[in-house]
């Protein structure tokens, strides 16, 4: 049980940062970004790459900035070349894929044997004791989840917000679409880049298909979170995330460990729930009026 | 302040659906100026609105502001200096921000020097604060409440503030009130009067209210098919009532002014 929860809490925060950046694509600009999958593998593929190289700490900086450079294309894509956003983010995802096999040296995995990662660093100093990797992920994700909450708060922020809210509002208000959503995007891509190296170093591996379908399991997060905590603040989503990939890596290990059903199930189930969690509203309105016809056509017949 | 040098803009050249929506159209506004402007649908007043916005481009002509060579300068540009309103309150202000999130974005981007990454702060607080009050909607005291909440005539009453927050070198009102209940309309225009009045904003109207076309601003323009057939302006303009603009319009244009809203709202 106890390796249930650790594993869950380190987990949940070396993942936190995707359901962030969908928070911030999806939630606030409205754009399904499917840029998602192919960057988490380039962050992995460009931070375990430079970790090789003796440069643990480096990785992060360098694999965010290959990040934002994905989410760049994909946004250039979709505001200046009138690709739709939804395609944008699978061609850019489609040629991640080179890009990803490229960082990792022309192979589709790499390891890190025997070379420092910022966990093995952390460790060796003592701080956080067994509990370092958790340590390192939440104070990573944590310090994330506050620079972003201020910058939703600044100019820029509010531009980007209302940006995803009234496009109208925000043509006729000295803010430039384009840039606010290329600014987005390139945020958004550089958190699910961090994720990608933070996971890489702590899994000590990297491959050029771990990055499949996280883009629905971000979703799952990011739903989870807020049926958790709501989403009426931009404070409880940020927190919403975090919660929402704690709650997901916790069913995860749970399922791992006690094989309650097989964990070759997990990704349908994610996809399900991810699918009900987004159609509910409108299956809701549905079955509401439904139910009005069924009432109007009761009392109609009670008339007679 | 504002001068329009024969714009012209043509829909769709070369196709059997060409239309010519802007003929040589000039228009000088001096500081603190008021021109209404009234005419039929697709008199071109909104595609005025939309080429001095930057919506559209003009394809001929030349757009200045207060010195400044607007023409071929993006939308969002243009709009550090226009303040701009439509006929859908919806349009205006973003519906899961805050009525201070509203305020702020508006104030921050029009306001000189302030860095991107600039907040707003306590004093600013007090400030928005204080401008709600005066709208007499009982605003201030919900400014951390989303402004999806708030009715047409609330919202519509807020981007008004919100185009005026900062003093815009010219407010452009396209039927800013149509879309509202009378009285509500009633109160949206007395507020805009007032604070256009009190700022001495150089402000263009469209309106198809006739007698608000009159009694507001101190000018009146009619427009007429991609031109200006008609500038109302001092004495003249104080004598015109509405059946005698409405007979104006008719020779001017061999045409009755086909509209019934025009004639319910007289």
């Amino acid at each position: 049980m106890f390796l249930i929860i650790q594993t869950a809490l380190e987990l949940g925060f070396l993942y936190a940062p995707v359901a962030m950046a969908l928070f911030l694509s999806y939630r606030i600009l409205d754009i399904a970004d499917l840029t998602t999958d192919g960057c988490f593998v380039l962050g992995g593929a460009v931070g375990v790459t430079v970790c090789a190289a003796g440069h643990p700490v480096l990785a992060f900086p360098l694999a965010m900035l290959a990040g934002a450079a994905a989410g760049f294309v994909t946004a250039l894509l979709q505001t200046r070349l009138g690709v739709p956003s939804i395609l944008a983010g699978i061609v850019t995802n489609t040629g991640l894929y080179t890009i990803n096999l490229m960082a990792m040296g022309r192979s589709s995995n790499k390891s890190l044997l025997g070379t420092d990662t910022v966990f093995t660093l952390l460790k060796a100093t003592g701080i956080g004791g067994e509990w370092y990797e958790l340590l390192l992920a939440a104070a990573v994700t944590v310090t994330a989840g506050v620079l972003l909450y201020f910058f939703l708060g600044t100019r820029l922020g509010l531009s980007i917000r209302a940006t995803g809210d009234n496009r109208d509002m925000v043509r006729a208000s000295s803010v430039n679409p384009t840039y606010t959503i290329t600014l987005g995007l390139c945020i958004a891509n550089a958190l699910t880049a961090m994720s990608g190296v933070m996971v890489g170093q702590y899994q000590k591996t990297v491959d050029i298909n771990s990055g499949t379908g996280i883009v629905v399991i971000g979703l799952a997060c990011l739903i989870i979170g807020e049926t958790v905590l709501g989403r009426r603040t931009m404070l409880k989503g940020i927190v919403a995330v975090m919660v929402g990939s704690v709650i997901y890596r916790f069913i995860y290990a749970i399922v791992f460990y006690t094989k309650v059903v097989s964990v070759d199930f997990l990704k349908l189930i994610t996809a399900v729930v991810v699918g009900l969690a987004i159609a509910a509203p409108t299956v809701k309105k549905w079955l509401a009026f439904q139910n009005r016809k069924r009432t109007a056509r009761r009392e109609a017949g009670k008339n007679a | 302040m504002l001068d329009v040098n024969n714009v012209s803009l043509t829909f769709n050249p070369g196709t059997v659906n060409e239309k010519s929506a802007l003929k040589n159209v000039s228009l000088h506004l001096a500081p603190g100026d008021f021109v209404t402007i009234i005419g039929s649908n697709g008199a071109g007043k909104s595609t005025l609105f939309n080429v001095i916005g930057g919506t559209y481009f003009a394809d001929g002509g030349k757009v200045i502001l207060d010195g400044r060579d607007l023409t071929f300068l993006p939308e969002y540009k243009r709009a550090k200096h226009i303040g701009r309103m439509f006929q859908d309150p919806l349009k205006g202000t973003a519906p899961h921000l805050t009525i201070e999130e509203n305020l702020a974005l508006a104030y921050l981007r029009a306001s000189e020097k302030t860095s991107p990454l600039s907040r707003v702060n306590k004093k600013d607080r007090a400030r928005f604060r204080e401008q709600l009050a005066q709208l007499g909607l009982g605003l201030e005291d919900r400014m951390h409440q989303p402004v999806g909440l708030l009715s047409g005539g609330q919202r519509q009453a807020l981007t008004l503030l919100m185009a005026t927050v900062v003093t815009p070198k010219l407010l452009m009102l396209d039927e800013h009130t149509a879309a509202l209940d009378p009285a509500t309309a009633e109160k949206v225009l007395a507020l805009t009067k007032e604070i256009v009045g009190k700022n001495g904003i150089t402000c263009l109207m469209v309106t198809h209210n006739i007698s608000s076309a009159l009694s507001m601003g101190n000018r009146t323009v009619m427009m007429n098919d991609g031109e200006i057939v008609l500038e109302l302006s001092g004495a003249k303009r104080a004598e015109m009532t509405v059946p005698s603009l409405m007979e104006l319009f008719k020779e001017k244009t061999a045409k009755t002014l086909d509209n019934d809203r025009m004639l319910l709202e007289s």
